[in-house]
């Protein structure tokens, strides 16, 4: 399954990734290449095989209703790029 | 053309637990922004989400209460998409397999129509944070504490058909969560809140019309103002060789209108897949059977304990349930008032409800207590005071003056029901009116109202106006 | 000093032979004067490392020491380490400082550990040879223009050319055992769930697994004894005390079933590396193991499987970072999508954008069902294939990796050839299982490993396997030139 280059900055735009736009036909040419690679998996019959979620086929384990979490604001604010009034800052959102 | 309207309601429910859903953050509302905002909620590298077992419980009452079935295995999916009130670039939340699916929920459309309105799926999800829009220099502030809060998504099948309906469901599922106590049902803090899908079709025609989906509507009255104008809408587009185009559109309170979101329109590609951080859900017959042991007596099941036990007719009993702080009140005034079911319905829906509307308050913050209104219609019943008067003692008590039975007493309120008492007076007004004696004596017997009338004055309206209506025929014919 | 295992200054150290501080300083002093050959650190912690040495010496006279404590180790940059940055080899976490300790951190302090710095990977953990790393490539203590394998290739190194006893790693595909294989040491990856994964930056949920790296089998037990555990913050963690890994370590090998997967032996494997581990196999038969071939059909579906699955679940780990609460924000963003696409499109390499572009294909609408799906069902098939195996053997056996370390750049342009060196360690992750590398001889003057797979929770089996071989031969002592 070849990549075209639209369906490459399609891909990057739902990834929220900015590529040049000089590297968009190498990435075309290597993600080809993988998707060219993982087609092998077709060939495979799995009709009636459940999916593998976890190894061990283990179930959710439940925590209790207690909080245990304090305020630890300032300790992970000072890790954000721009905070104000305890807020994380990002450019303005429009609804 | 006659139009017909489809609505589907997805309403979203907070679970009222006391931590997150995925971290062991407090859920409280109103905290200081980020105070709330564990390493799991802003989703720092390296955190994992470990589910709370309340979360589960509740969302298994919810299906036992709406018929509906608990899945044995259900499953967390990752919903990609990245927005700034959404730390890890995805939400949490059930796709393919939800924990409640296929049940149903009746609601009363009026007093004589019950419709059943079709539950598609309950999931379990995580709410996200919140964005601030006033001013920090241009940009935008975000505020993480409500990320991480459990929500039950209520999906319902496109069964309503009238702004009406959708509202009689939307509270339904109110009033139920809150039986339930799995949800505070607080609007004002967004606690429970509604998406309505709206679509019209000619009437007859069995395929669906195009469907607008409603965001985030927070008041009964909202959700019917924005279905009624968006049907408006809708009809009057179809009606001038328009279509209704698929889209999200938000309710403007102010303008009383909808209009579309502004976000970039795009094809939502939100690349759904089972959260590897999180195992299958699995939940045995054994945990239902010991949900079903701590269910509270749901609504419908009172309403006809009501019917049954007070001889109440079908719409008291429903008004009286539709909460259960309601029901509760009522029920303490009937043990108090010794059993007089249909008055203490009377007074609860009548007085009482009156009262608090005009006063804007709930019944949970009423300022007669149902011990006060309950001893009240005692001394109804025992003739202490008549139906009268006790609105009387109903104002004192509602400006707080004590016990029925202390503002009676203070008042002089007692009912005169001595005959010798009440004859001295008989006596007295017909002396005093010897011209509307004479009237009624040569056949204007409409005069009579009027002895009754200066009776009840002389008395202050104390006198037991049965009393007074045999003792004054008597005396008058004598 | 640096010749001695960690069992050996173990003892040194509760002997008072010397003090944790001055190992730690001899540690410190080895990485200031030759990790400018490896590149092997990313961070180094001398004050913290030295504070941490003194109240390990403190414990230490109070008779509280267990194995591990006053013991210098690197742990790889993936782990979070409260106030110490924690880049996972990437720009965009190149000014993170953690504010908070993973598990696996949490119990090396607890044991009383001492990490002296925080080691280079490939970004987020993708490659295969440390050359995706933001901070430049590690080189191979063996051969300075090879690579080291990845993504832990910081601490294979730093172990193979003795800067540290012993190292963390993790393993999504082979992170662990393909650099303990081309560095010449031990590494170990778990069961699925026997390692905490909470605090570890995730690259691939439900393939990630952290384990030790160590010259002996026998160090590599007491790492995994400290670093294994049931951990209430990990919903995949297993409830399960862990074993003890060093009791059984000189159990009898006699009667071992041996199984050797015929697909680990064919089309691709590097002449040298299948004399080595034929020999390698020979002294298991020395010791009393029953050798039979074994048949994994479906192991070769396990490269191609692993890269639907992980690039899928890394597409949406890697969501968080967005340039809002932390990591890397590029520069004056014209509005939110602008910030987005800048900040993720400069932080992040062009290895992580390629797997983050495959993920996030394979989960779009339409491919769902056709890759991850699909892929998921798989891997369900490779599982049994092991699980089949595992009826008939007690430990499967071959080869690491098809190759000695291969040279830099030598592979770093063409994605899918990189992905098969990963070949005979994938499938491994992909069904949970226990794997262990460890050395065992050479090819071209370059140390090949040997891989060891066991049935889900049987570490300390691999342990004992692996240990017995270091009894009697001596590829795990081997030195590179230049580090002795």
């Amino acid at each position: 399954m070849a990549l075209e280059a639209q369906e490459v900055e399609k891909i990057a735009h739902l990834a929220r990734l900015g590529i040049d736009p000089d590297d968009i036909s190498e990435y075309a040419r290597n993600l080809s290449d993988i998707l060219a690679f993982v087609e092998q998996l077709n060939s495979v019959d799995t009709r009636g095989v459940e999916p593998l979620a976890h190894p061990l086929d283990a179930t959710q384990r439940l925590r209790p209703d207690v909080v245990t979490e304090t305020d630890e604001r300032e300790n992970f604010l000072r890790n954000a790029p721009l905070t104000e009034a305890g807020l994380y800052l990002v450019p303005k959102v429009i609804e | 053309m006659e139009w017909e309207t489809v609505i589907g309601l997805e309403i979203h429910a907070q679970l009222a637990t006391r931590s997150k859903i995925f971290s062991a953050a407090s859920t409280r509302y109103g905290a200081e922004p980020n105070t709330q905002a564990c390493a799991v909620d802003l989703g720092l590298p390296g955190v994992l989400p470990v589910l709370n077992a309340e979360v589960v419980r509740m969302a298994v009452k919810f299906g036992l209460a709406t018929h509906s079935s608990v899945a044995p295995r259900s499953v967390f999916a990752r919903k990609n998409y990245f927005y700034p009130d959404l730390p890890k670039g995805y939400q949490i939340s059930q796709y393919e397999l939800p924990i409640v699916h296929d049940g149903y929920l009746d609601i009363e459309v009026d007093e004589d129509t019950v419709k059943r309105i079709g539950i598609t799926r309950a999931h379990l999800e995580e709410d996200a944070g919140k964005s601030l829009h006033e001013d920090f220099h241009g940009l935008t502030g975000i505020d993480l504490n409500r990320a991480g809060t459990p929500l039950l998504e209520i999906v319902s099948e496109p069964d309503m058909r009238s702004a009406k309906e959708a509202v009689a469901y939307m509270k339904k599922i109110h009033s139920l969560v809150q039986y339930l106590g799995i949800c505070d049902g607080n609007m004002q803090e967004g606690s429970f809140r509604c998406d309505a899908n709206v679509s019209v079709r000619p009437q007859g025609q069995e395929a669906f019309g195009t469907r607008a989906e409603l965001k985030n509507i927070n008041s009964f009255r909202f959700v019917e103002q924005a279905i009624n104008y968006e049907v408006e809408r809708q009809i009057a587009l179809l009606e001038s060789g328009g279509t209704v185009v698929q889209e999200t559109r938000l309710f403007d309170a102010d303008r009383h209108e909808t209009r579309p979101m502004r976000t970039k329109e795009e094809a939502n590609d939100y690349r759904y897949f089972p959260d590897p951080d999180l195992l299958p859900v699995e939940i045995d017959p054994a945990f239902i059977a010991e949900v079903t042991q701590t269910l509270p007596e749901l609504p419908e099941v009172k309403k006809q304990r009501f019917m049954d036990d007070y001889g109440l007719s079908a719409y008291d009993a429903g008004v009286l349930t539709a909460t259960r702080e309601l029901g509760d009140y009522f029920e303490a005034v009937v043990g108090v008032s010794g059993g007089l079911g249909k008055l203490s319905a009377n007074w609860v829906m009548g007085e009482l409800s009156g009262a608090l509307n005009k006063a804007g308050l709930e019944i949970g913050s009423s300022p007669v207590s149902a011990e006060a209104l309950g001893g009240m219609l005692r001394r109804i019943e025992d003739g202490t005071i008549s139906g009268k008067i006790a609105k009387q003692v109903f104002e004192a008590l509602w400006a707080g003056a004590g016990s029925a039975d202390e503002v009676i007493e203070s008042q002089g309120l007692m009912q005169i029901t001595d005959s010798s008492a009440i004859e001295d007076i008989i006596r007295g007004v017909l002396e005093n009116s010897p011209k509307q004696v004479e009237q009624y004596r040569t056949g204007q017997e409409k005069v009579f109202g009027y002895f009754v009338g200066q009776v009840m004055k002389a008395t202050q309206g104390k006198a037991n106006p049965k009393q007074v209506n045999e003792l004054l025929k008597k005396m008058i014919n004598d | 000093m640096h010749h001695k295992t960690l069992v050996e200054l173990g003892a040194g150290l509760r002997q008072g032979a010397y003090s944790s501080e001055e190992l730690t300083r001899a540690c410190l002093d080895r990485v200031a004067m030759l990790d400018n050959q490896l590149n092997s650190f990313i961070t180094v912690i001398e004050a913290q490392a030295l504070q941490t040495a003194r109240d390990a010496d403190a414990r230490i006279r109070s008779g509280a020491a267990g194995p591990l404590t006053g013991i210098p180790y690197a742990h790889k940059d993936i782990f979070c380490t409260r106030g110490v940055k924690t880049s996972c080899g990437s720009r965009m976490l190149d000014n993170f400082i953690a504010p908070y300790d993973a598990t696996v951190t949490q119990q090396l302090n607890a044991a009383g550990a001492v990490m002296i710095g925080k080691t280079n990977m490939d970004e987020f953990a993708m490659g295969s040879s440390n050359e995706t790393s933001f901070y430049g490539p590690v080189t191979n203590p063996w051969d300075s223009e090879t690579v080291p394998g990845g993504s832990s290739g910081g601490s294979a190194a730093a172990v193979a050319a003795r800067l540290v006893p012993v190292s963390t790693g993790t393993d999504t595909g082979g992170s662990i055992r393909q650099p303990a294989a081309l560095c010449g040491i031990t590494g170990l990856k778990p069961t699925y769930g026997r390692v905490s994964r909470y605090g570890m930056i995730a690259f691939a949920s439900s393939l990630d697994q952290a384990g030790p790296f160590a010259r002996t089998a026998e160090d590599a037990a007491l790492m995994l004894g400290a670093m294994a555990g049931f951990d209430p913050r990990d919903s995949t963690s297993v409830e399960r005390a862990p074993d003890d890994y060093t009791g059984g370590l000189n159990n009898s090998l006699q009667g071992l079933k041996i199984g050797l997967p015929k697909q680990f032996f064919g089309e691709g494997l590097d002449s040298g590396v299948a004399a080595a581990v034929e020999a390698a196999l020979d002294e298991y038969r020395k010791l009393g193991a029953v050798i039979t071939e074994i048949s994994l059909p479906n192991s070769q579906l396990a490269v191609p499987t692993y890269y639907v699955v992980a690039p899928a679940e890394c597409s949406s780990n890697l969501s968080r970072f967005d340039g809002v609460r932390f990591g890397y924000r590029a520069k004056d963003p014209e509005d939110l999508e602008d910030l987005y696409k800048r900040s993720r499109g400069e932080g992040f390499g062009a290895e992580v954008k390629r797997r983050i572009m495959i993920g996030t294909y394979a989960l779009s609408a339409g491919y769902y069902d056709a890759y991850y799906l699909k892929a998921q069902q798989v891997r369900r098939l490779i599982r049994e294939d092991f699980m089949r195996a595992f009826e008939q053997v007690n430990v499967i056996m071959g080869p690491t990796s098809p190759s000695v370390a291969f040279r830099l750049g030598e592979k770093s342009n063409d994605p899918v050839t990189m992905y098969l060196s990963d070949i005979y360690t994938i499938a491994v992750n992909l069904a949970g299982l226990p794997g262990m590398s460890i050395p065992a001889g050479f090819a071209a003057d370059m140390p090949v490993g040997l891989q060891l797979i066991g049935n889900y929770f049987e570490e300390a089996r691999l342990l004992n396997a692996a240990h017995r071989y270091q009894q009697v031969t001596d590829w795990h002592t081997r030195v590179p030139q230049g580090f002795e």
